[in-house]
């Protein structure tokens, strides 16, 4: 019989019994348990900050990238209706969101707008501007591919769009990417140790216990089971801690930069939409850390 | 049954435990074990409980071979051995009846068997009146009773105590050698593994004398070999 199907071979009041172990041990050593919840609520606060942190900056660097459009101007020898068809065509290439028609009246109403409706400007003939689209790209790194597609559809004579810009931003976005992404997998790589060695320690206090356990014929499965539970119940409360102080950090950070942020930079996503990821993402860390850190941290002393 | 055949334990290159150790003890026997410090007591008692595996010849154990068994069956010779420490090895935080009650748990025995057999042998040791307490309310000779009757609690169908004397006076020394005698009145092979020359010779039985990894002597009514070599 194998250690696991042992396990399963246990009969009903022994997984009772160990279950009940596993709760009774956490109390029983408090202050190890207390030392191990606090560490994963610590670990799960500090990665879970600096991931919505940079979830938020992400996305502000993405609507800063999309305010950066390209203009599709038509053929003036075409008509309103001829003018509006060709955005048909436009919104067909890939990686065009969205075209937006602006007729030459419209054109003109914008520039006088943009130049604080100036009296210098009235009595300007529309026909000196163009019909034209106003394209929002899905991905600005791709923007000179889709400029070259854009040239292509017959009736757009001329294009207007920043190459530089969006190469900056791609830039910016690809490094916010990849620091995110390192420093998140440091920060979960240095919590997993901290907390592994957290339970070492609690085990470390049980060494006498296991090697009775052993020395009584008990199975790897039997002294395991009731540690498995203790981790599970040590992690998820440890989640759930640290996600309820992660959600009131969030919202007093957010409701504290909009009381500062007086021109509008900053946009943070409301902590409602990020309920189900980081419920899901800390449920996961706080088990993932609770179980298989008992269990890694109890196989050295099992080999008695 | 333990059947030692010319047994060699090797820790590392030039430093032999045992060398050419052969011995047998059959069932319902009462052996005692002797021999000095460094002697091969401790490893012949590892290779008993399957702590360690002999480097050459061959260990068998109540139908176990020790120098071919798997990990996962180690548990299950263990539970055919009921093993008592110097130091009682009692689990602090437990009561008297949880910590005999503790091993009958780890062998998946029912609720109602655990109670009956662990109120029997409470019984048997004399402390049926001190279930609720904890170990470190109690005297070293009751503590070692405790100890044995968290060893016997499974019906192993041997007993191995080590050096379970060592921490008491010599009343309580000679008390628990009688429980153990008892024990073996009943049935149950008892090996015991000791330094106390004067307890050995009260009791007249087999002593297997051991000295630099050697059987010297192996003879019946407390006679053995030991300061003359």
């Amino acid at each position: 019989m194998t250690e696991w199907t042992g396990i399963i071979a246990m009969k009903i009041n022994n997984i009772g019994y160990l279950t009940r172990e596993g709760i009774r041990s956490i109390f029983l050593h408090g202050l190890m348990s207390f030392a191990s919840v606090c560490v994963t609520v610590a670990c799960l606060i500090i990665v879970g900050s600096f991931s919505t942190l940079m979830y938020n900056l992400n996305i502000m660097v993405e609507d800063l990238n999309q305010t950066n459009q390209v203009i599709a101007y038509v053929d003036s020898a075409l008509t309103d209706a001829e003018a509006k068809s060709v955005g048909t065509k436009i919104n067909m290439i890939s990686n065009i969101q969205q075209a937006t028609y602006v007729s030459r009246e419209e054109a003109l109403q914008n520039f006088v707008n943009d130049h604080g409706n100036d009296d210098a400007f009235l009595g300007l003939d529309p026909s000196n501007f163009r019909h034209r689209f106003v394209v929002v790209l899905e991905d600005n790194a791709l923007m000179e591919t889709t400029v070259e597609t854009l040239k292509q559809v017959p009736g757009v004579v001329n294009i207007d769009a920043e190459y530089e810009l969006a190469e900056g931003f791609t830039t910016i976005s690809s490094v916010l990417h990849l620091a995110s992404f390192a420093v998140i997998a440091v920060l979960l790589v240095v919590s997993l140790l901290i907390i592994s060695n957290t339970v070492k320690l609690a085990m470390y206090d049980r060494k006498d216990e296991i090697a009775i356990m052993k020395m009584v014929g008990a199975t790897n499965g039997f002294i395991r089971f009731p540690f498995v539970v203790e981790g599970f119940l040590l992690g998820i409360v440890g989640a759930a801690i640290a996600f309820g102080l992660e959600w009131a950090m969030y919202d007093t950070m957010v409701s504290k930069i909009a009381q500062v942020d007086a021109l509008g930079l900053f946009s943070f996503v409301p902590f409602a939409d990020l309920l189900v990821p980081m419920v899901a993402t800390f449920a996961a860390a706080g088990l993932f850390v609770g179980i298989v850190g008992s269990l890694t941290a109890i196989s050295k002393f099992l080999d008695v | 049954m333990i059947e030692f055949t010319d047994v060699v334990k090797s820790y590392t290159v030039g430093n032999t435990a045992l060398n050419g150790v052969t011995m047998q003890i059959e069932d319902g026997e009462f052996a005692f074990l002797v021999g000095p410090s460094g002697s091969g007591k401790s490893t012949i008692l590892k290779l008993i409980t399957g702590e360690l595996r002999p480097t050459s010849g061959t260990v068998h154990v109540n139908g176990y071979s020790l120098e071919r068994i798997r990990k996962r069956e180690i548990p299950y010779l263990r539970r055919t051995l009921g093993v008592v420490f110097q130091d009682f090895r009692l689990i602090p935080n437990m009561s008297v009846h949880d910590n005999v009650a503790f091993a009958m748990r780890v062998v998946g025995a029912r609720e109602k068997d655990i109670k009956d057999r662990v109120d029997y042998v409470l019984d048997l040791v004399g402390l049926e009146n001190k279930s609720r307490r904890l170990p470190g309310e109690m005297s070293g000779g009751e503590q070692q009773r405790l100890a044995i009757a968290r060893a016997l609690v499974n019906n192993p169908s041997t007993i191995i105590a080590d050096e379970p004397t060592g921490n008491l006076d010599p009343a309580r020394s000679f008390e628990i050698m009688t429980l153990l005698q008892e024990i073996n009145n009943l049935g149950t092979t008892v090996m015991v593994v000791t330094h106390e020359k004067g307890l050995v010779e009260r009791f007249s039985n087999r002593v297997i004398a051991i000295n630099e990894g050697t059987v010297i002597s192996d003879g019946m009514d407390g006679y053995y070999r030991y300061e003359d070599q």
